[in-house]
């Protein structure tokens, strides 16, 4: 069985974006850019499939500029046996994102596709969906545990109230939650060894015909300041605080 | 802006790429087959590592001391499991032959990875460089048996090292040693006495403890030529490498210093029950050389490691300076304005100036005597004769200058959190205990300036003197052309002129029977030398701010100006000292030798 998980080239969690001055996006330039953790959550599960004997290869895909090569090296060098670069020099939206990655789907042929269940860039959450809706197969979202049995798949779930079980019959969609496991560290080696694995690049428009974006951004601005807080004597001043501001 | 609490990451790209151009190396057979790629790889995994695994015990490590307990030593689990991470990456190998299991990378790349993790907790990562160290030595001069049973095991993680050197009575003047060596008839020897400081030297990280003794065999002739090289197991191995019994080496006790707490210091005895396992390592008397063979690299490491001090604490303390706000300028006295952030105050700017000049400048330095390690691979002789040349002259430079520094820039970095610098609630007093270390051990920086003006500036006539001034000429040269540098360029001249000058003055000094008068200023030599070193680094990162500033973008406008900056900052307040520093040289100043112990 093939494993395909989509990983996102973002920037780096520690970092503190800021909006460019011109309001037409967030400041990228010499700025430190990983694989979205949610992502790297997904090759990681898919990489400990493949060790279980579960899965026999693990495919990374990402779709970007030549730049997001960086990111599909270190999920080789993580373990991933091969890599598809998706080129395009446009940010992608959910749905051209899961439109591309629908076409990639039906040519591999994956028994499961992984995604994380959100990019910590836009946070939008729909790509793994939209992708299980297009394709036309189950999907079972915000993973924090995922057991195979031949055909089909056990997928724990958190929601509000607490854990969901869903059994899933496969080809299927799923996307991992923060705690479905901890990400190895590469080893050194095998960062010389994702040298020579195998990268292909396939053009955006040969996989879809209109790769174009359907949502239109206006404009980015940071969120408002924090204003300055008030002091109130007791909870009986909260209450009526909260009130007059229509919080409660 | 960095968002890193190790280092300045576009700063340290720009020395890679931008300054020093550390892609060159590739072409060396040895490591043709890296690139950018795998470099940005390696460090990013170090930075990774270092963040994760060893930046949070470090506060911990400093507030529990390692133990003896039933004659075992304990330390707080998260180091041995830093290490575990560490070893499992391969860290312990980056150096070592494809052959080996290593990754062969170049020098400037190890020490990229240890600036991270010793910015991250210099404590626990003594471990691995000691062993590294020890592997390193067994490399060149163990036989194809002593490098199976003891560098291999090294390599892979399984087994820790010491370095042997000091003893209670014997730590500046090696020439003084006591440990002995008895030879047997199965070519072993029986080793005994004590040997003090010795870091690392007793855990239960690993399976077992190569030693690194220097001895006397009995007989040997007295001073530095009668001294050699042994391994001493902590448990004696079998042929097959299987481990045997315990080795007679006794922890005889803890030493409890004022930094660098996690790592064990201890004192050892071999030989107590008279049947301490040594094993020579290359020739006999030659210890001492060996020893000293992997030196440059080791000080190159002792001087980074406290650079890396400093720029943990100029980091934090520039973060600090933008948050905290204090008083106001002196002509906005009204109490009704919002008092400025620190960072605005002229003086906070200088000890953060400060800070970033001795940081960056000796971060450019060391890992451009780093890459000179690299350059002995060079196909042409004269390269290869001239980065050795010019790397025998940086080394005590890097270490003594380097520490001297970094330990000042801790200084400020504490100044600036005013009183709350001074307390535990804050790091950059556990920086400045860690550093302070770092003068003393490796060679007390004393005897660096000592070796930096007696032996290395004058050695083949004043050759390693010379190529560095023709380096820094080519560089004042081209800088002369440059608007806005050209007065940078002459000053940088006029020091070479007169380091030179004062240089042949001593020079003529020793020559004429004078030696302890000559060098009774060596101190104020290594600080001459030393800061026309750095400013030469500073003009270099100019230059390179220079030229990349028209088709920067905007963050790197901002960095390339914090660049010029500093250089003017440098040659403004530090270069001019050196004069004062020189005269005191050159016309060798009899205040201190003159003075008589009586008198004081
Ligand atoms: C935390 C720590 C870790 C260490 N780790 C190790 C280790 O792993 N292995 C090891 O072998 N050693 C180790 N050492 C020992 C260290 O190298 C010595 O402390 C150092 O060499 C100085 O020796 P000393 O302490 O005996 O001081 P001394 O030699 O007594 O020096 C005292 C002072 O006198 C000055 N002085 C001495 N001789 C001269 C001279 N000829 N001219 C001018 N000034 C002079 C020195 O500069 C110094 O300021 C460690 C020390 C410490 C504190």
């Amino acid at each position: 069985m093939k494993v395909l998980v989509f990983i996102k080239r973002v920037v780096d969690y520690n970092v503190r974006v800021k909006v460019r001055p011109d309001g037409s996006g967030v400041d990228t330039d010499g700025v430190k850019m990983s694989i979205n953790p949610f992502d790297e959550i997904a090759l990681e599960e898919a990489l400990r499939m493949r060790e279980a004997g579960q899965a026999d290869e693990v495919i990374v895909v990402s779709a970007g500029t030549s730049d997001c090569q960086q990111q599909l090296r270190t999920g080789l060098a993580m373990g991933a046996d091969r890599a598809i670069q998706i080129d395009t020099d446009k940010p992608l939206q959910p749905l051209t994102a899961a439109r591309a990655f629908q076409a990639l789907v039906e040519q591999q042929q994956p028994g499961v596709v992984l995604l994380g269940k959100q990019a910590i860039d836009d946070d939008n959450n729909q790509t793994g969906q939209m992708l299980a809706a297009l394709w036309g197969r189950p999907q079972a979202t915000n993973a924090a545990k995922i057991e195979l049995s031949g055909d089909t798949a056990r997928v724990t779930r958190e929601v509000d109230a607490g854990l969901e079980v869903l059994d899933i019959d496969l080809p299927a969609v799923i996307t991992t939650d923060l705690r479905l496991n901890t990400p190895r560290f590469v080893k050194l080696p095998d960062i010389m060894k994702a040298k020579k694995k195998p990268l292909d690049v396939v053009a955006l428009d040969g996989l879809v015909s209109d790769a174009g974006n359907d949502l239109k951004i206006g404009n980015w601005s940071p969120p408002p300041q924090r204003g300055k807080g008030i002091m109130v004597d007791d909870v009986a001043g909260l209450v009526t605080e909260l009130k007059s501001r229509g919080l409660l | 802006m960095s968002t890193s609490p190790l280092m300045d990451l576009r700063h340290l790209d720009f020395l890679l790429y931008e300054l020093l151009q550390i892609e060159q190396l590739t072409q060396y057979p040895r490591f043709n087959e890296h690139s950018r790629e795998t470099f940005e790889a390696v460090i990013d995994l170090a930075h990774q590592l270092a963040e994760t695994q060893f930046l949070p015990h470090n506060r911990k490590s400093d507030l529990n001391e390692p133990r003896m307990v039933d004659g075992k030593v304990v330390l707080i689990a998260e180091i041995g499991a830093a290490l575990d991470a560490f070893n499992q990456a391969g860290f312990m190998a980056v150096l070592a032959d494809y052959d080996d299991g290593g990754m062969q990378l170049p020098f400037v790349i190890s020490s990229v990875c240890d600036a991270l993790f010793s910015a991250a907790n210099p404590s626990t990562v003594a471990y691995p460089a000691l062993a590294r160290a020890a592997a390193n030595l067994l490399h060149v001069y163990g036989t194809e048996e002593q490098k199976r049973l003891y560098m291999l095991p090294i390599i892979e993680g399984r087994y820790y090292g010491t370095m042997c050197l000091s003893e209670p009575q014997a730590g500046s003047s090696l020439a003084d040693i006591k440990c002995q060596a008895q030879p047997q008839a199965d070519g072993s020897y029986r080793l005994t006495g004590a040997k003090m400081w010795i870091s690392a030297g007793d855990h239960e990280l690993g399976e077992n403890i190569v030693h690194l003794v220097l001895a006397r065999i009995s007989g040997a002739p007295e001073g530095v030529r009668g001294i050699s090289l042994f391994i001493v197991p902590r448990w004696r191995v079998n042929a097959d490498g299987s481990r045997t019994e315990r080795n007679d080496v006794t922890l005889a006790g803890l030493n409890h210093k004022m930094g660098q707490r996690g790592s064990v210091n201890t004192f050892l005895k071999f030989g107590e029950q008279g049947d301490c396992h040594a094993y020579l390592v290359g020739e006999p008397h030659q210890g001492l050389a060996h020893m000293f063979h992997m030196m440059n690299e080791e000080r190159i490491g002792v001087g980074m490691g406290a650079v890396q001090q400093g720029s943990a604490g100029y980091l934090y303390s520039l973060q600090y300076a933008r948050e905290r706000r204090q008083g106001r300028h002196p002509d906005q006295k009204d109490p009704a304005t919002p008092p400025v952030l620190l960072i605005e105050h002229a003086d906070v700017r200088r000890m953060l100036l400060q800070q970033k000049c001795y940081v960056e400048g000796a971060q450019a330095l060391g890992f451009y005597a780093a890459m000179l390690v690299d350059q002995a691979l060079d196909p042409d002789k004269n390269v290869r004769r001239e980065s050795h040349l010019l790397l025998e002259l940086l080394t005590p430079i890097i270490k003594a200058w380097g520490s001297d520094y970094a330990l000042r820039a801790n200084d400020l970095a504490i100044q600036i959190l005013g009183g709350y610098g001074y307390t535990r609630e804050y790091p950059v007093e556990q920086y400045y205990r860690d550093n302070r270390i770092n003068p003393i051990h490796e060679g007390t920086n004393g005897i660096q300036a000592l070796d930096l003006l007696g032996r290395k500036a004058m050695m083949q006539d004043g050759a390693a003197l010379q190529a560095l001034f023709k380096r820094m000429a080519a560089s004042a040269q081209q800088a002369a052309q440059l608007e806005g540098l050209d007065g940078f360029a002459a000053q940088l001249l006029s020091g070479i002129k007169l380091a030179g000058e004062v240089t042949a003055a001593t020079g003529q000094r020793m020559l004429a029977g004078e030696a302890r008068l000559a060098l009774a200023n060596a101190t104020h030599y290594m600080t001459m030398l030393g800061h026309l070193t750095i400013a030469w680094f500073w003009l270099q990162q100019a230059m390179i701010a220079q030229r990349a500033l028209p088709d920067a973008n905007a963050a790197d406008v901002d960095f390339y100006q914090g660049k010029l900056q500093a250089c003017r900052f440098f040659f403004a307040t530090e270069l001019p000292q050196i004069k004062h520093l020189a005269e005191l040289v050159g016309d060798a100043d009899q205040s201190a030798l003159a003075m008589r112990a009586e008198w004081f």
